[in-house]
């Protein structure tokens, strides 16, 4: 059981958005869905502790996310945000980030592949890519990093139609994979159903069901 | 008549070109004439002030009067730059740090370097335009961090999920403040002398001062102020970044801001 929320409050801009939320999340595909404001992205935020609760507590692999080191937890779980943000140089520079910031030897060629891009992406100007490719680049980035699991925050919410379609061809892919997990945050309830195992519903900062998807 | 052969009848003459700002505004309706007169009054009253608390100093010649005047300035200094860095969270601390560190960094090397003398008519002066030019340049690059972190917090937050630390994720909007704070004193460094002569050497020109000593004593001040000016705008980013982050590497309130994103 990789994540387990105990009773966690949070808020964002002075509102509570998250208000006593007890889930867990199994390894595997999951799915957290709701409408927008419902406390989704705050709840991926708090896994990899980009946000902390105000009260309660998240746990990873039977910890409080709190006692591990942040930088660490952040490598382990790494975070592919709702809006591509990728950094001033090439694709390869961004694939790379993450490992050298670690000081690790980045494999770009097949985090690209793994993203399904092509290694000829490595020396293109990050800021000249579409969006698709772009959302594409940052999954890659932080697959470079060989996390355990990976949070994904509405990765398909920018993309035009082709584009959706080909990073949930790509989601699909990953699941197969042995040893890495993802969370899935989005307003679709029927893409949550399509990529993961377990479906959680948020509504209002709550759990309003949780369901195993066919 | 002073040395300078400018005395209150002078500057009472001068007065004439302050009716003509007046005039102006009062033309083109900008409303600006109350703001004008309380301009030139306040630049009278205090430029008076100063010159009878410098003429004081210079009398006693007692270096612990020079460090009392510095401290005030670095204070006012602090206090004006924070003011206009209001972006900038608890900014207060690393301005003191920066505009202290810029003017007894700069004061020290000319004096250990012997290009002047430890005596107050020297350090006096480039204490005053060290400390301003710092000011200006470190409140300028801290509003630009800022602007640019709340600017750029999704790339940020992005960075920072990828396990990098507070450091590493600001370090290229850093660097891109330090630039903006930095660039208009190296610009005008560069065209000094072809569109503007700076105001040591046209005040030591109309002191009766040779031309070239005029030159060398303002190339002296241009350089110590680029070192000044450089070190103070870096300390004081050095320092304030890390108001915009947790201790465990997370921003603060613009990570809100990255929660509510707009499509584009």
């Amino acid at each position: 059981m990789p994540f387990e929320l105990r009773d966690v409050r949070a808020r964002r801009g002075g509102r509570i958005v998250l208000d006593g939320l007890s889930a867990r999340l199994p390894d595997g595909a999951s799915c957290v869905a709701g409408p927008s404001g419902a406390g989704k992205s705050t709840l991926l935020r708090l896994l990899n502790r980009l946000v902390d609760p105000d009260a309660g507590a998240v746990h990873y692999l039977g910890a409080d996310v709190r006692e591990r080191d942040v930088l660490e937890l952040r490598r382990e779980v790494c975070l592919v945000p709702q809006l591509p943000a990728l950094r001033d140089g090439t694709v390869g520079d961004n694939v790379a980030l993450g490992p050298r910031l670690a000081g690790r030897e980045a494999d770009v060629e097949r985090a690209l592949g793994l993203a399904g891009l092509d290694p000829d992406f490595a020396p293109r100007d990050a800021g000249r890519l579409s969006v698709g490719e772009q959302q594409r680049v940052m999954l890659a980035r932080a697959l470079a990093l060989e996390p355990r699991v990976l949070l994904l925050d509405e990765p398909t919410s920018a993309l035009d139609p082709a584009a959706r379609e080909a990073v949930e061809r790509t989601l699909l892919d990953l699941r197969a994979r042995p040893g890495l997990s993802y969370v899935l945050v989005t307003h679709d309830a029927d893409q949550g159903r399509r990529l993961a195992d377990t479906v959680l519903r948020l509504q209002d900062g709550r759990l309003a069901a949780e369901a195993s998807a066919p | 008549m002073s040395a300078t052969g400018v005395g209150l009848a002078e500057v009472a003459g001068a007065l004439a070109l302050v009716a003509v700002a007046i005039g102006v505004s009062l033309w083109e309706r900008a409303r600006l004439e109350g703001e004008i007169a309380a301009a030139a009054a306040r630049a009278f009253v205090q430029l008076t002030a100063v010159g009878f608390v410098i003429d004081f100093i210079f009398e006693r010649d007692d270096l612990a009067y020079v460090f009392g005047l510095v401290a005030v300035m670095v204070g006012v200094g602090t206090l004006t730059a924070r003011h206009r860095a209001r972006s900038v969270p608890g900014a207060l601390w690393p301005l003191l740090a920066a505009l202290t560190l810029g003017a007894v960094s700069t004061l020290g090397l000319i004096v250990a370097l012997g290009v002047f003398e430890p005596e107050p008519r020297f350090l006096v002066p480039v204490a005053g335009i060290v400390i301003g030019n710092a000011m200006t340049a470190s409140a300028v690059a801290l509003n630009r961090l800022g602007d640019e972190i709340r600017a750029r917090s999704r790339e940020i937050e992005a960075t920072l999920a990828l396990g990098a630390t507070a450091t590493e994720a600001a370090r290229p909007l850093i660097r891109a403040s330090l630039r903006t704070g930095l660039v208009p004193l190296i610009d005008q460094t560069k065209t000094t002398g072809l569109v503007a002569f700076p105001g040591i050497m046209v005040g030591s020109l109309l002191a009766g001062a040779d031309p070239v000593d005029a030159v060398r004593l303002q190339l002296v001040i241009l350089y110590a102020l680029l070192g000044a000016v450089s070190l103070s705008a870096l300390t004081a980013m050095a320092l304030a970044y890390r108001n915009f982050f947790t201790s465990a590497h997370q921003l603060r309130e613009a990570r809100e801001e990255a929660g509510r994103q707009q499509l584009p």
